[in-house]
């Protein structure tokens, strides 16, 4: 045992010599042709086939996009749509056929898409208090609610912009003249059900201001429960973006026709936003997106370009590795 | 005040009667110094009471104690003045405004993740700073606390600390100690009361100075006297004038007055006199040492001065993207938000108490000042923030590694290469322009004994060390080629060269050189030859000479011996004005002529007598002694022997002897003249040696003369002293010559020669004379013979406006003649060497000629300055480099080079020596000189390189991350909004990515050590700036900004709007800035993977950890409780970590981001490699083989080297090319003789001539 400690410790002497005399063993990768040949060869192979996969994947997903909020408003109103969808008067029922023109298989998921909708707007993402959504009013410092924060001077739960603007169309898919069943559950990440949202917090004070936002909550049921709530919560990173509305849980056929039954509530229209109805299946890879796939394509094959050209190049100006008379020495007596 | 200059005294100064040292007494100062009636005026108010300090502990004549400070804070300043110099760093000074913003929530990010980060780094460079004053502190309390013997009372005299002496405190000093403070000499061990002293640390002058005292402080030359001594001295104020001292001392009710010799200088040492006694007269800071010193400058390096514009080139960049976000902010505010009615904005009518003033509608200006401030704040990330905080951590890393280099180890004195401050490591790598000073940097001070020429016949070895290098060279040089000539086989052709090259030295003499690394036994005699040793000179042929020889160097001099208790042998030692003196009495007792007893005017001598082969007692009776004057000389002394012959002993200047020779004296004159400049080239200083016998009538007549003239009182009695000694002083008998060599340090003439090769100019400043400047110019090889010198000096001094004016235009011809010549023949690379002196030097340094001068210089291959004084070498010192611009670097070991070193962008103090002053003023200090070599082509080039990567990379990284929040500003109108987490901002400089670049600024090496000092011209990338240009900054903020565009697009494009896994979920804002993160902490820690060239485990720990440690703190950061973690809640684990695109995404975007970068190096190392990309490919060609036997790998070594016209490789490389010239003239007469004669063998033994 001393022995062995002894020879650990001497090990470990040598080794902060080495490091002091700045010795220490080192690996000096020089990049010599032929290793830059294999890199870029290496990264051509790797990265077609993969972007290959990845478009396939792409492909295999099937998506339905249909654009409704000028199509749901009347005729007569589409002149002034603004004062049609604050009119709670006029009723916001409408309906829209969506043709299925390849097989979905199951799950289907619904999402709504909103185009030119800042969520990420800095006033609009800071206005919210994960307290009070976990505490409910037990919690009573909400001033980063602002400017929805108190009405009557009774706190808002939940309080913020955010929650006070919760989208509040509502779909109904009706297939051959059967409703078809939408699960509505477990649309929002689990982690945030379960520790973000409380489960005793019930909706109080709910969009009974003057100024009526989005959608109202049940205020029976906990916040826990109110997904399209904590799927809305979750802020979108960018100014369009889709929401998960729930999973239709039988497959589509193609050519199938799909009467959506919609309430055309939300109001995109003071600034020109668009509302669209998205059905999607979804592969590994998750939606439908090229872009991957043909990045990984375009690197591939600029790899595999590359890694010809530069070995074309090393054949017509082939430096000899280690050549001497490239030194800059070298090369001044040459001249010289 | 009146009245004491009123009662000085005006009488004669009867100086005490003359013994041996009489002669050597400069001119005693009946002329006093003008200003002497100044006292008690404006200026010369200084009162001090002698032997009653404690006077002087109260006003009016409080005076500081003794203690020198050379700290730059104290406890009470250094918070103030630490955190100023912080914050004068713009970036800092950013971060403090962002931090103080953060306090009234203008700022975008949590408070504690933007006053964390700047607290951690101005904290560090703060503890830096602490720990350096620190150590300068300690050193003061080290000097401080020597102790020094003191008056207390009845005179007693106990050890005082230096820092507790007081003004007018009555020290004695003993033999060998430096002087506490200033002080007036009052008596000394000598009856005479004079003392010599060195002031090397002042002026770097190395022979001694006589001080004086007056004669009436004479008697107190007793502990005891001092318990009743009273007297007042009235003085100039402190000044910091070396050379002047005007006071008067009131003793005994009688008034004396002081000139600067009753005045010992603080600095300098007590030699060869037992013990003095002196009274305080300044102390402290008023001293004349610490006036004269400056405060150290705090010194930036080149790179750290180009960062700034790369901060502000940054900044600019930040308020551009800032404006751009302010401006797009406010028009999405009036033209689009006002419609965004989930934002529900304030609008002018609606209530007060919304105080969102970001998104007024209303208040639109105000609105977009404030996100202008914002933005400011949001986009700090392209200020690197760690950026000075880690290049402080990376230099004191480095520091430590230069401290710890074995190499730089000095085992003789165990001390190693110290870096003072760490702030200059990589200014090591840029300089161009080495300031040396000669006394303890190149030589030793020590004179040694190494040949001498006697009766025509040279002793001590014919062959130089230039030759000998040159012969074996060639035939290094010439085996591998071809070489025609027919049927000599290799041996006998290297035979013959040598034989050749080292002709007309004899094989003993030869091995006797060869052996050179024995270091002499004996100090100050390195000499080696069996025809003088061990007596052995009494088989020579001119024994009469050579007996004369050996009796002047035994008896023309002025020293005395020691005896010397702890030597057992018979052997004496000796102690003498200069060094050379001392090697001559060395020598004599080696030759067995051994002086060893002086009195006031018999020299004793122990001969050995060649008839009787005994050694005999001698006794010569000093008659005269003429004494040694830079403008004479030469000294003479006068002596008569037992049977009353008398001989006039002559030493001087060979051109000086060579004038005065009899006719009759010149018989060796021819040979000796020969030996005269092949020891000259060699850089050994030569003296002749020459007598002569008088009749002793002559004598008489002559005597007589001589004392009238000694006696006479007045402005000419220097003349006729003069006069009288020419008169004696001729038809001398030319006996011979000596060379002594001013022994240089080890290594120095290989250091000098590296450093040459590597590209570097070598100026020499020193105060010594011309004489032994240029020597020593010879002996490190920065002037060999076939040198055009340019000497610049005045003809005579300066007294008046106009002559001074007439001086300059002389100066200002003599250096356009010699440019003129210089642009002439500039083409033929004949290496020009220019010496000037410190006269010449005061007037060419003046406004209108210095760039003139400086132009001449510049262009010179040496530069040889003498007798300069320390302001003077400061003055070249920033004259050069502001000339110029390149970086310079002095390098010297006393206080006189305090100046220069202080003034150079790099100050080098040697630390071998005794003196700490110019170690405590430098950057570096080096134990010996030849570690300057390692320190710059090794440490300096690594360090060069590895600031300037880091830099580098730090500004890409912060570019590549700092953009992504600006193009995200696009998405969001502008609002704002931050794509990342607090955290993950915070911890991007602090902990993701700061470990790889600090392993990189530590460890990062192009090539090995050994390969830097192979090839030194690599150092000149330093130099040319090739890792740090402005093209190469430029490129890596452009290869950021690819990198952030090619991360953001990437992640925006293929995250949205779909979903990012098989449920179907979309990517929120929270899980699409935790993948880009990922993308860009991956990318910008794979960039430095490519960018380094030199992996040991840490650089793979530290860059592989760090990926590692983001995914680590991405789980912790999920695994706390919501409230904590907020919307990272279990995002690994449960968000991103299953998603397949994640981890796809990461790859892709690595490698497009990289792909740029790496096209550029392959085709760069492909096609326009570097000289380093080049060594690493011949390093690891070779690695199989031992390098060291490459034929290529020596050639290109060789080619490697700049061409040079100094440095020994430069001498030799010139003799090879004259040995190649006489080669092919000897293959020319072989192949003619082969023609002629049958006999081979007999043709190829024909004497070469």
């Amino acid at each position: 045992m001393a022995d062995m400690n002894r020879e650990r410790h001497r090990t470990r002497e040598t080794a902060f010599y080495l490091f002091t005399q700045q010795s220490l063993p080192a690996c000096k990768p020089v990049l010599t042709p032929g290793w830059v040949i294999t890199i870029f060869l290496f990264m051509g192979l790797i990265f077609i086939p993969v972007g290959l996969i990845t478009l396939r994947a792409s492909h295999s997903v099937v998506e339905i996009v249909d654009r409704y909020d000028t199509e749901c408003v009347p005729e007569a109103f589409r002149i002034d749509k603004i004062s049609y969808i604050q009119d709670d008067s006029i009723p916001k029922n409408c309906s829209r056929f969506m043709k299925v023109h390849k097989y979905m298989k199951a799950p289907i998921y619904i999402y709504y898409q909103l185009d030119n909708y800042y969520q990420n707007h800095r006033r609009y993402v800071k206005s919210r208090s994960d307290k009070q959504l976990l505490h409910g009013q037990k919690y009573h410092d909400t001033s980063s609610c602002q400017p929805v924060e108190l009405n009557n001077g009774q706190p808002i739960v939940p309080c913020g912009l955010i929650a006070w603007s919760l989208f509040n169309d509502s779909f109904t898919f009706i297939r051959e003249r059967a409703e078809l069943k939408v699960n509505r559950k477990n649309i929002a990440w689990k982690s945030d059900r379960d520790h973000k949202f409380g489960k005793n917090v019930h909706p109080f004070n709910f969009q009974n201001g003057t100024l009526i936002g989005g959608g109202k909550l049940n205020p029976k049921v906990p916040l826990s429960d109110q997904e399209d709530l904590i799927v809305w919560m979750r802020t979108s990173a960018l100014p369009s973006f889709r929401k998960l509305y729930g999973r239709i849980k039988e497959d589509l056929d193609a050519d199938d026709v799909i009467v959506v039954n919609l309430m055309n509530n939300y109001n995109t229209y003071s600034f020109g936003g668009k509302k669209k109805l998205v059905l999607s299946t979804s592969s590994w890879l998750g939606g439908k997106n090229d872009f991957l796939g043909h990045a990984c394509v375009i690197i591939g094959s600029s790899s595999l370009i590359l890694a010809i050209v530069f070995t074309l190049l090393h054949l017509k100006y082939r430096r000899p590795y280690g050549d001497t008379s490239y030194l800059p020495w070298s090369r001044k007596s040459l001249s010289g | 005040m009146a009245a004491a200059t009123s009662r000085r005294r005006k009488g004669k100064i009867r100086w005490s009667n003359l013994y041996s040292f009489a002669c050597l007494r400069p001119l005693t100062s009946e002329e006093r110094p003008a200003g002497r009636d100044v006292i008690g005026q404006p200026g010369f108010s200084r009162v001090v009471f002698c032997n009653e300090p404690h006077l002087h502990k109260r006003k009016p004549y409080k005076y500081p104690y003794n203690n020198i400070s050379t700290t730059k804070y104290n406890v009470l300043t250094f918070l103030p003045r630490a955190l100023f110099e912080q914050f004068r760093r713009v970036a800092n000074f950013y971060f403090l405004l962002a931090a103080v913003f953060s306090l009234f929530s203008l700022a975008p990010f949590s408070r504690a993740s933007l006053i964390a980060p700047l607290v951690f780094v101005v904290g560090i460079s703060m503890l830096k700073e602490a720990v350096e004053d620190w150590h300068r502190f300690l050193q003061d309390l080290d000097v401080n606390n020597r102790t020094v013997k003191a008056h207390v009372s009845n005179g007693v005299f106990v050890d005082k600390s230096w820092k507790k002496l007081l003004v007018g405190d009555v020290v004695k000093v003993n033999k060998d100690e430096y002087f506490p403070s200033d002080l007036l000499l009052l008596s000394s061990s000598y009856e005479d009361g004079v003392c010599y002293v060195e002031t090397m640390n002042l002026d770097g002058e190395t022979n001694l100075k006589i001080k004086r005292c007056l004669e009436a402080s004479l008697c107190l030359n007793e502990d005891e006297e001092f318990s009743q001594f009273k007297a007042t001295v009235r003085c100039e104020d402190p000044n910091p004038n070396l050379y002047t001292f005007v006071g008067n001392l009131e003793f005994k009710k009688e008034s004396y007055p002081l000139s600067p010799s009753q005045l010992l200088l603080r600095d300098s040492k007590l030699r060869n006199t037992d013990y003095i006694y002196g009274v305080v007269i300044f102390s402290g800071r008023d001293t004349k040492a610490v006036r004269n010193s400056t405060r150290s400058p705090s010194k930036r390096s080149r790179i750290e001065r180009k960062m700034d514009y790369i901060i502000y080139l940054l900044f600019s960049m930040l308020v551009l993207v800032s404006l751009v976000s302010s401006i797009g902010s406010s028009l999405f505010l009036k033209h689009d938000m006002v419609d965004w009615w989930y934002l529900q904005l304030p609008d002018s009518s609606s209530s007060e108490e919304d105080d969102d003033h970001f998104f007024n509608p209303s208040k639109l200006v105000q609105s977009a000042v404030l996100q202008f401030i914002r933005a400011l704040i949001l986009y700090g990330y392209l200020i690197p923030i760690s950026l000075y905080v880690s290049i402080e951590v990376v230099k004191v890393l480095q520091t430590m590694l230069i401290n710890k280099d074995i190499e730089l180890y000095d085992e003789v004195t165990c001390k190693s290469v110290q870096a003072r401050t760490s702030n200059l490591n990589e200014e090591l790598g840029q300089v161009e322009m080495i300031l040396s000073d000669k006394t303890g940097t190149l030589t030793c001070n020590q004179m040694e004994f190494r040949k001498c020429s006697i009766a025509g016949i040279s002793y001590g070895g014919d062959i130089t060390e230039v030759d000998l290098a040159a012969s074996m060279r060639m035939n290094a040089d010439f085996e591998p080629f071809e070489f025609s000539m027919d049927e000599t086989d290799r041996a006998t052709r290297s035979f013959e060269l040598y034989e050749f090259s080292v002709s007309g030295f004899s094989a003993q003499n030869g091995n006797a050189r060869l052996l050179k690394s024995e270091e002499p036994v004996i100090k100050g005699f390195n000499f080696r030859d069996d025809r003088l040793m061990n007596k052995n000179w009494i088989n020579g042929t001119n024994l009469s000479d050579i007996t004369m020889f050996f009796r002047v160097m035994a008896l023309c001099h002025t020293g005395i011996p020691i005896e010397d208790d702890s030597h057992k042998t018979d052997k004496l030692s000796y102690e003498a004005e200069s060094p050379e003196e001392v090697s001559f009495l060395i020598a004599s007792q080696e030759f067995g002529f051994q002086f060893f007893r002086r009195t006031q005017s018999l020299i004793f001598v122990k001969e050995f007598d060649p008839s009787s082969m005994k050694e005999v007692e001698r006794e010569y009776k000093l008659l005269n002694l003429l004494e040694f004057s830079s403008s004479r000389k030469r000294m003479s002394v006068i002596v008569s022997n037992e049977d009353g012959q008398i001989f006039l002993l002559c030493k001087g200047a060979d051109s000086i002897i060579f004038d005065r020779l009899a006719d009759n004296g010149r018989t060796y004159e021819q040979a000796t003249t020969l030996h005269l400049s092949s020891y000259a080239e060699d850089g050994l200083r030569t003296l002749a040696f020459a007598y002569r016998e008088i009749e002793a009538a002559e004598y008489e007549r002559w005597n007589t003369i001589f004392t009238q003239a000694k006696a006479t009182i007045g402005p000419e009695r220097e003349e006729l002293l003069e006069q009288a000694s020419e008169m004696i002083e001729k038809d001398l008998v030319l006996l011979g010559v000596v060379a002594v060599e001013d022994k240089l340090q080890k290594g120095v003439p290989e250091c000098i020669d590296k450093l040459a090769q590597a590209g570097l100019k070598i100026w020499l400043l020193t105060g010594d004379k011309r004489e032994t400047a240029i020597n020593v110019g010879f002996a490190c090889s920065l002037l060999r013979q076939d040198m055009m010198q340019f000497h610049l000096s005045l003809s005579r001094e300066a007294e008046s406006n106009s002559q001074v004016k007439a001086m300059e235009e002389e100066i200002l011809q003599q250096i356009q003649s010699s440019y003129k010549l210089l642009c002439e023949e500039g083409n033929n690379e004949a290496p020009y060497g220019l010496i000037i002196d410190g006269k010449a030097l005061e007037i060419a340094l003046r406004q209108d000629v210095k760039d003139e001068f400086l132009q001449l210089a510049v262009n010179c291959a040496s530069v040889i300055c003498c007798r300069v004084s320390p302001k003077q070498k400061a003055l070249i010192t920033r004259l050069v480099k502001q000339y110029t611009g390149r970086t310079t670097l002095a390098i010297g070991d006393g206080a006189n080079d305090v100046g220069m070193i202080q003034e150079a962008d790099i100050g080098v103090g040697i630390s071998g020596m005794e003196g700490m002053q110019a170690v405590m003023a430098s950057d570096f200090s080096l134990p010996q000189f030849r570690f300057l070599e390692r320190l710059l082509v090794v440490h300096g080039h690594w360090c060069y390189q590895r600031i300037s990567k880091m830099v580098l990379y730090f500004v890409y990284k912060n570019v590549a991350f700092g953009l992504t929040l600006f193009y995200y500003e696009l998405y969001t109108s502008f609002s704002g909004e931050v794509l990342y987490d607090d955290w993950y901002m915070t911890m991007f400089n602090v902990m993701l990515t700061s470990l790889p670049v600090i392993a990189l600024g530590v460890l990062e090496q192009d090539v090995s050590s050994d390969i830097c000092l192979q090839f030194p011209a690599l150092y000149q990338q330093g130099p040319r700036n090739v890792h740090f240009s402005w093209s190469r900054i430029v490129g890596w903020i452009l290869n950021g900004v690819v990198t952030s565009l090619v991360i953001f697009l990437a992640n925006i494009y293929i995250l949205s709007p779909t979903a990012l896994q098989q449920n179907g979920f979309v990517a929120d804002i929270d899980s699409l800035g935790a993948i880009t993160y990922t993308c860009v902490i991956w990318t910008v820690n794979c960039q430095i993977a490519l960018f380094t060239s030199h992996f040991t485990w840490i650089q793979h720990l530290s860059i592989w950890g760090s990926i590692l440690l983001w995914y680590i703190f991405l789980l912790g950061y999920g695994a706390l409780p919501p409230n904590l973690s907020g919307n990272t809640f279990q995002l690994l684990i449960e968000v991103i970590g299953p998603t397949p695109l994640y981890w796809m995404i990461t790859v892709l975007v690595v490698v497009v981001s990289l792909l740029p970068y790496f096209v550029h190096i392959v085709i760069q190392r492909s096609f326009y490699p570097m000289d380093d990309h080049i060594i690493q490919e011949m390093e690891k060609r070779l690695k199989k083989d031992d390098m060291r036997d490459n034929q290529m790998w020596l050639r290109e070594q060789r080619n490697s080297q700049m061409s040079t016209n100094v440095g020994f490789s430069a001498r030799v490389e010139a003799k090879v090319v004259s040995f190649s010239q006489q080669m092919q003239q000897k293959k020319v007469s072989i192949c003619r003789s082969v023609t002629n004669s049958p006999i081979y063998r007999s043709i190829t033994r024909t004497p070469f001539s």
